[in-house]
């Protein structure tokens, strides 16, 4: 089943109601190791990006992404609306003109967008951030796609993956970003970055399945 | 917590457009996107000075816009990054045809966004050069963390580049100027109680009565050690002996001696902590020939201090002493 116009701003729209309902507990996994705005940040972010969807309506799955990056990166602030900026601003790049997508382009979409925000960020794998759910995700997508999965089942799996990369934040050493000043102290709490971007890949798995259920 | 505001998330663009009432004969203050610059921006043929950073840290950096320091300030939300759109923004209002400098302190938030500003800046054949302020010694330098952090010494940089902006000094002099500045400053900062952040409403830290707090940085972010109270002799000791072992400071040198407060402590204790930091460096044959001393790189309502050492040389002693004309700051003019 192919990814249509609709599919992607319900995306959106389902991560931004998701950012809405955890809100607080973003806020409070940073505020244990960061500046205590994660979820703040990511909420003003989203919902302008939702807003800025309805005001300029169409069918091409390119420009509607960048226009997210974009708003993104005005809104967010802190180290959140470059990365998120970049992630859909690198996604858009391989999908300018589309309107319908097919699970490899896909792929190659997100693939895109995570290594725009490894570029940006200059961070490594296991340095407890949000590459470590992001990188397992593009991994198991890919695997999927390439295996033949069908596009529910290739999105679960990215799903899986980057929970179960989110969770291994948790007795990592933080290396970048406020939390790495902590050093040793940062071992123990699950990075706000990889939860969010956990909840990313999630928001894109729950679309499909509710689609396919009504 | 008891705040003189209207709404939280009102703060930001409420207290512009105080600063644009106040200062609007020589700022002036866009509110869409935020920024400040100077009212005769640009000015033709001068490397224009752009820096910028969360709100809450006042008078830094909007209020030391103006002649012979910043062509523009870029604030964001309280102790949140602003965004590249702003700086564009600030950019282009700010280049005067012989390039901007960027003045970024070391966070990882001002860092990513300035650098996809000034992508974005050169896209539209604007010349821009940043350079990173990383002057905090109570933060481990070293490839497993984000880096010491940028504090006291941006202010330092801010008007000593901006004195060599004034004297059109290219952009590349300006820039190597600011790394000079940065290498050759180090700060540290504690706190004797916490900051409120306005959209938050509750301390950021606690931190009991007879505690303080050594290392902090301007946000509330953790420092070296949690301390129980002490006098101002043993507080400046702590501070100012990691910056002196840090700079090498040797008999002979001449230093620019800049005591800060975190916007909570008064006056007085500045000048109390100044006195005790006088007999520590004079006990190590190191001379204040310049100093700075009040609030200018503060955190909200914090109480509590920072210190700052500038070894000076000629040049920048010079350039430290040319006149400024700011709302933060003015000397000479």
């Amino acid at each position: 089943m192919a990814v249509q116009y609709a599919d992607v701003v319900a995306w959106i729209k389902g991560f931004a109601s998701a950012i809405e309902a955890n809100k607080g507990y973003l806020t409070q996994l940073d505020s244990a190791i960061g500046d205590a705005d994660h979820g703040t940040n990511m909420h003003r972010g989203f919902q302008a990006a939702v807003q800025k969807l309805e005001d300029s309506p169409g069918d091409d799955i390119g420009a509607a992404l960048k226009g997210v990056g974009m708003t993104l990166v005005s809104k967010i602030g802190g180290a959140g609306g470059p990365l998120y900026g970049t992630f859909f601003m690198q996604m858009a790049s391989s999908l300018a003109g589309k309107s319908e997508l097919e699970a490899d382009d896909w792929a190659t979409a997100v693939e895109a967008g995570v290594k725009g925000v490894q570029t940006r960020g200059k961070a490594e794998p296991e340095e407890a951030t949000m590459l470590d759910a992001l990188l397992p995700a593009v991994q198991a997508l890919k695997k999927a796609v390439g295996a033949g999965s069908s596009l529910d089942d290739a999105l679960l799996a990215a799903t899986e993956a980057a929970e179960a990369g989110m969770k291994a934040t948790i007795p990592m050493i933080a290396r970048k970003g406020r939390a790495s000043y902590l050093g040793e102290r940062s071992v123990g709490h699950q990075d706000p970055g990889a939860t969010s971007s956990y909840l990313l890949m999630k928001a894109a798995s729950d679309v499909l399945e509710t689609k396919n259920a009504s | 917590m008891k705040k003189l505001i209207n709404n939280p998330e009102d703060v930001v663009t409420d207290a512009l457009k105080g600063i644009q009432a106040a200062h609007g004969d020589v700022l002036k203050v866009a509110i869409d996107p935020h920024y400040i610059c100077r009212a005769d921006a640009p000015v033709q043929g001068k490397v224009a000075l752009v820096s910028g950073g969360g709100s809450g840290h006042e008078p830094m950096h909007g209020g030391f816009v103006g002649p012979g320091m910043l062509d523009a300030a870029c604030p964001g939300e309280v102790f949140t990054s602003p965004t590249p759109d702003q700086m564009l923004e600030a950019t282009k209002a700010v280049d005067g045809g012989a390039g901007v400098l960027h003045i970024v302190k070391n966070y990882t938030g001002d860092v990513l966004n300035f650098e996809m500003a000034a992508d974005l800046a050169r896209e539209e054949d604007i010349e821009v050069e940043a350079v990173v302020i990383d002057d905090d010694v109570a933060v481990q330098d070293s490839l497993y963390t984000a880096g010491r952090r940028g504090v006291g010494a941006t202010i330092l940089a801010e008007k000593i580049c901006g004195a060599a902006a004034e004297d059109k000094r290219s952009l590349k002099e300006v820039a190597d100027l600011c790394r000079k500045v940065n290498g050759n400053a180090r700060s540290m900062g504690m706190a004797l109680t916490s900051c409120v952040v306005p959209a938050a409403g509750a301390p950021t830290f606690d931190l009991g009565e007879d505690e303080m707090e050594i290392g902090i940085g301007i946000h509330g972010e953790p420092g070296r050690e949690r301390i129980a109270s002490a006098p101002a002799t043993e507080v400046v000791e702590r501070l100012a002996g990691p910056i002196v072992e840090d700079l090498s400071l040797q008999q002979g040198d001449n230093v620019l001696a800049f005591v800060n407060s975190m916007g909570g402590t008064p006056l007085i204790e500045l000048y109390i902590v100044f006195n005790e930091l006088t007999k520590l460096l004079s006990d190590r044959g190191v001379n204040i020939v310049r100093n700075l001393i009040g609030p200018y790189i503060t955190s909200l309502e914090m109480a509590g201090c920072s210190i700052t050492l500038l070894k000076l040389d000629d040049e920048l002693t010079r350039l430290w002493d040319a006149p400024v004309t700011t709302p933060g700051l003015t000397k000479g003019a």
